[in-house]
């Protein structure tokens, strides 16, 4: 074996990354660790240099500087390695469009040296109905649920998810979510990019805030104020003219109690809104504290 | 452990030889041109035995482009937009091992095409079985390796998919016919010859057809397949210079 892994060291260590195309730095200087078995969300707006970074840990991009370990390896060279122990779900990639499910998986699972029960990932990424079905005639959230397979065939001890319920329904969130739980259940190492608040606060163990190539926050979500800004925020303007709001993880009942008592006296709620903050708003919070360094000079 | 790189390049192109089967219209297509092309100009020159001998031999160096520069540039062009080249990327297969299946899969289909042609010109069009067996198994394999290093190389230059066709036959077109695939080559003019004397698919058809046809010996077409063999080292380094396992982001 190559580099054996300390079982102590973290699954990934990230020191002082800059990441440029040309004169644009999309990553300026970023540090974070995730440990074995953690789940950990990269949090940001598009642009932010979520991708960019994910893509140096998985060995697609060459770094500008810093230092990177990923299970002890430096991605840089793309150890083979390396490779076997890493499953990686893209943002967007195809495969053979021809091919069934089950011939895929089977396919992939040949590229590894102890890769899991074929049928087993097929169940685990909840394909089991398709498993004959030509991928062409997959729908969005099964070629999703497809990614997910092809990635964990090889058994890998750490999976980068890239986005990886952008542009899915509810009910598909739901079922990528079970899914990545599971991952987790079995004591994987899981670090995911997402710009949803929800999605990070339901999945992560940790999230790191990412904007304009830098690293806001790190934190439990709680800590971070993720999951407060997952709150419902219900407004509406009260009897007397004056506007009332309240904060509420359940709208529900309140909006039940608000407009079955204006019912009951046969008036309408004026200026009723039911938002939750946007990342923005977190952002901004979060930027507003003093904490966060001012930018000197260049670098 | 897993497989050795041999084994994974046979696993490749095996998968590789099932999808090409699903898509039937493509493997049709493949197999029915140069039968269709023969068929045609069998019955357009019928009759005319000299005319045959020159149709024989440039259909044959044709299927060798088609198979090989046009079918892997266009393949390359699909596979890096579709984001399957960045995919297999990431896993353990090494990419000798898929670009090896890949490559072995369109020498396939060189081989089968190069073989319905030598039937059908010996059986319906009285050219008769090779004069020369290695000559034509030495120049198939040069002429394989130039075309399909150039169709590789080319599709670095293809910026997406929509494009390719217009790509690929804006150079297959020109080339099959000033290159003498359908009337000998040295009836062409003199400014077209000329570039034609440049261009590998010319050499290639000449050294098919002195060892398909005439039989002349291989020390006298020994300068075909030098150019031929330069445009498959120019070729080459272009292909791997500039590979591209992701699309261009623009």
């Amino acid at each position: 074996m190559i580099a054996p892994m300390d079982s102590a060291a973290p699954a990934i260590l990230v020191r002082d990354l800059v990441k440029s195309y040309g004169p644009v730095q999309a990553v300026r200087g970023i540090d974070f660790e995730v440990e074995r078995g953690e789940v950990f969300g990269l949090l940001g707006p598009n642009g932010a240099g979520k991708t960019t970074t994910v893509e140096v840990l998985e060995g697609y991009r060459a770094r500008t500087s810093g230092i990177v370990s990923v299970l002890g390896y430096d991605p840089g060279g793309r150890p083979r390695a390396m490779r076997e122990r890493v499953g990686i779900v893209l943002q967007a990639s195809g495969t053979y469009r021809h091919a069934t499910v089950q011939e895929l998986v089977t396919h992939w699972a040949g590229f590894y040296p102890a890769p899991r029960d074929v049928d087993e990932v097929i169940d685990l990424a909840g394909l089991r109905e398709s498993a004959d079905v030509r991928a062409r005639r997959l729908s969005g959230g099964q070629a999703r649920r497809l990614d997910f397979a092809l990635a964990l065939v090889g058994d890998p001890e750490l999976i980068f998810l890239d986005e990886p319920t952008t542009g899915f329904d509810p009910a598909a969130r739901r079922a990528a979510w079970e899914t990545i739980r599971a991952l987790a259940d079995l004591g994987k190492t899981v670090l995911i990019t997402t710009h949803y608040l929800d999605e990070a606060q339901a999945l992560c163990d940790r999230v790191a805030i990412i904007k304009g190539g830098r690293i806001l926050a790190i934190g439990a979500p709680s800590e971070l104020g993720v999951d407060a800004a997952t709150r419902y925020r219900v407004s509406w303007r009260d009897d007397d003219g004056s506007m009332v709001s309240r904060e509420t993880d359940d709208p529900t009942a309140l909006l039940h109690q608000l407009t079955s008592a204006a019912l009951a006296r046969g008036v309408g709620v004026k200026d009723l809104s039911v938002t939750r903050p946007s990342l923005e708003d977190v952002y901004l919070e979060l930027t507003a504290e003093p904490t966060v360094p001012v930018e000197e000079g260049t670098r | 452990m897993s497989d050795s790189a041999a084994a994974l390049t046979w696993r490749q192109y095996r998968l590789e030889r099932k999808m090409f089967w699903r898509n039937p219209s493509a493997a049709f297509f493949n197999f029915l041109l140069p039968l269709l092309f023969l068929s045609l100009f069998g019955a357009i020159f019928s009759g005319n035995q000299s005319d045959l001998d020159v149709i024989v031999p440039g259909i044959a160096g044709m299927a060798v482009m088609s198979t090989t520069f046009t079918a892997l540039a266009m393949n390359m062009v699909f596979l890096r937009e579709q984001g399957v080249l960045k995919r297999l990327r990431g896993t353990p297969l090494p990419s000798g091992a898929y670009l090896g299946g890949l490559a072995a899969n369109a020498v396939t289909n060189t081989v089968t095409q190069i073989t319905i042609i030598l039937i059908a010109g010996a059986a319906v069009f009285g050219v008769g079985m090779p004069e020369d067996w290695l000559q034509l198994v030495v120049f198939t394999a040069v002429g394989v390796v130039c075309f399909a290093s150039l169709g590789v190389a080319l599709a670095h230059v293809i910026p997406n998919f929509d494009s390719a066709p217009a790509y690929t036959n804006a150079i297959f077109l020109p080339m099959i016919f000033i290159s003498g695939v359908f009337y000998d080559a040295d009836h062409v003019p003199t400014f077209l010859r000329d570039i034609a004397e440049i261009l590998p698919l010319t050499h290639l058809i000449d050294g098919l057809s002195a060892a398909m046809v005439t039989g002349a010996s291989f020390s006298s077409e020994l300068s075909d397949l030098l150019v031929v063999a330069a445009w498959g080292v120019f070729g080459i380094f272009f292909a791997i210079r500039g590979f591209s396992w992701e699309a261009r982001r623009d």
